[in-house]
């Protein structure tokens, strides 16, 4: 570094070996995560990408056989149906606790509600539980026992019991039920904190304009939560898709033989470490990457569009 | 609701909802507690059982049996301690570099990280799990613990609370009095960002608690297992006690809520630190 510096005067001469060790030890500090981020993230997507074209049982010798492991999958009624599953239950799991999540968020954020910590603290509470426990105890409440306490209570309201394990609707329903309850509080606090963002002023010009509080609600409160409900209807997209411990705990032993809750990820798993082979689940990984890929831009195409449109009606 | 006068007649609707979400969220808990203390005959009874028993020990005592519960414990205490540790070192040194260096390529690494954020963790799985067998990190804690040390939302909370909260007047002041760069780190910037550490450390930490596949993927053996498998591992009998199995749960899940209650703000401002930036 000396020899660069050659005949600039000693100020100068500080000055930039400064900078250059400035330089190196941002690199020094960053090279942590990217030698962590190569080795177990980049490499192994690239890799993922290379094995599905590829057939292996994770010992022998790979075989190249181009699009083949993508024509199993796409030709497997099982994959569709997963995918079927995961959609079903991801909507039904997904799309109430969007709903609950702004209402109980503006209850919350009313000023004249006392005990608003209680009820914050109680809200919040399933989601320090993890998906494993949460799935075991709706596992034994939906049972597929005639006397489980999911049939005790729809017995009250005349339904006969239910086989919550092994139906079709009664699986989805379990477990979307399941993922309602872990993450409904989740999503009220983050409304919270998008309904505490607004100025209190706003809503004291409405109410001298005489907006009643409905008229509040629809047309202050929703359009200036938006990147909130953005954000959250991208987080459970996302989430959806990739639904596996729920499933697999719930259902337990019979978790990878029955297909009224597979998901796509559990298929992927189903094909990689059940059956041995790599290059299909490998497939059905590149496949989900597309498909999440997918979904997300959709998601943010039709959420700024339907913001744009409402804009233009009023 | 003990001061009736205190709440007005219009909000009782508004009290009725939250209250009735409030308990929706709690009965679980408390039914889990009941079933923990029963036998699992009790399970048949009707109407159902909504008062705790007598076999609190008993049931737990069984799943002592089964599982290895406290070693499963000590492991995901081990393996959430150690990630969390390094996940803080990781991200707060680039978090650091990010925010107060100027070095060619900035942008581009910064935008890097954004796009490992859109990976989805299943697609390298099976790699993933390659690797790790090639190791022979199978059935391992390390096994277990080295794909959570990939968290580039770490990286954005650092930088943005660095850049924030350390003065470049202190930094330059510092490097006047000769300070190193990494002695600025260590000896400035942590004590500063404590806070922040303490917001990513609850992300980090409950996220390895409760994480399931990958967990599930590699620890196959039973004096490996973290909580999540053990647990998982109870439903897999045929026939399943259910007092059992949710006393195990039970047990598994009380020391979280315990530090929950006693951290709930930092946990519940944790949540949209981390996620509404």
């Amino acid at each position: 570094m000396k020899n660069n510096s050659g005949t600039t005067g000693s100020k100068k001469k500080k000055y930039v070996s400064e900078k250059k060790k400035d330089m190196r030890s941002a690199y020094l500090y960053i090279a942590p995560f990217f030698i962590v981020f190569a080795i177990i993230g980049l490499y192994p997507a690239i890799f993922s990408i290379f094995l599905a074209f590829q057939e292996w049982n994770g010992l022998g010798p790979m075989e190249y056989v181009g699009l083949r492991n993508f024509t199993i999958v796409l030709e497997d009624p099982l994959f569709w149906k997963s995918l079927y599953n995961t959609v079903i239950i991801g909507l039904m799991g997904t799309a109430p606790q969007l709903i609950v999540g702004i209402i109980l968020a503006y209850f919350l954020n009313m000023a004249i509600i006392r005990f608003t910590n209680f009820f914050r603290v109680t809200i919040f509470m399933p989601y320090i539980t993890s998906m494993v426990a949460v799935a075991l105890v709706f596992g034994v409440f939906f049972s597929s026992n005639e006397s489980a306490l999911a049939n005790y209570f729809i017995g009250l309201f005349g339904f006969d019991p239910i086989s919550w394990k092994t139906s079709e609707w009664g699986a989805k329903i379990a477990i979307s039920l399941m993922v309602f309850w872990r993450w409904v509080g989740y999503n009220t606090i983050i409304y919270l904190a998008g309904l505490q963002s607004i100025p209190k002023d706003v809503y004291e010009a409405a109410t001298i304009d005489g907006a009643s509080k409905v008229q509040q609600f629809f047309f202050i409160t929703i359009p200036l939560l938006k990147p909130f409900i953005v954000l959250t209807v991208f987080m459970s997209t996302v989430g959806a898709l990739q639904l596996f411990a729920e499933p697999t705990v719930f259902l337990g032993s019979s978790a990878f033989s029955r297909d009224e809750a597979m998901t796509v990820v559990m298929y992927l798993y189903r094909d990689a470490f059940n059956l041995g082979s790599f290059g299909t689940a490998s497939a059905t990984a590149v496949l989900l990457l597309i498909i999440i890929v997918g979904a997300a831009a959709i998601n943010t195409w039709l959420t700024s569009g339907a913001g744009r449109k409402k804009k233009k009606g009023v | 609701m003990k001061k009736k006068n205190s709440v007005k007649k219009g909000t009782i609707p508004i009290y009725i909802v939250l209250g009735f979400a409030s308990l929706a969220s709690l009965f679980p808990f408390y039914w889990m507690f009941v079933m923990a203390t029963r036998p699992s005959a009790a399970y048949n009874s009707i109407p159902p059982a909504m008062l705790p028993g007598t076999k609190l020990v008993e049931n737990f005592q069984k799943v002592l049996d089964t599982i290895p519960f406290f070693q499963a414990m000590w492991n995901t205490i081990l393996l959430c301690t150690g990630v969390t540790i390094l996940v803080l070192l990781i991200s707060s040194l680039a978090g650091f570099a990010f925010a107060k260096f100027d070095f060619p390529g900035k942008t581009f690494f910064f935008i890097a990280i954004l796009l490992t954020m859109v990976i989805p963790p299943q697609l390298g799985l099976i790699p993933q799990y390659y690797m790790i067998s090639q190791l022979g990190w199978l059935d391992t804690l390390m096994g277990a613990g080295v794909l959570f040390l990939l968290n580039p939302l770490g990286i954005f909370l650092m930088r943005q609370y660095i850049s924030e909260s350390v003065p470049d007047e202190l930094m330059e002041a510092a490097k006047l009095d000769g300070c190193t760069n990494f002695r600025i780190y260590w000896s400035i910037v942590l004590p500063i960002i404590k806070p922040a550490f303490a917001t990513l450390g609850i992300i980090v930490f409950t996220l390895v608690w409760g994480e399931f596949l990958w967990q599930f993927t590699v620890l196959r053996d039973p004096s490996s297992y973290t909580l999540q498998v053990a647990l998982a591992s109870l439903n897999t009998a045929f026939r399943v006690d259910f007092g059992m199995l949710l006393s195990g749960v039970f047990w598994a899940t009380v020391p979280l809520i315990i530090i929950f209650l006693m951290f709930n703000r930092l946990f519940i401002s944790s949540i949209t630190d981390g996620a509404v930036k």
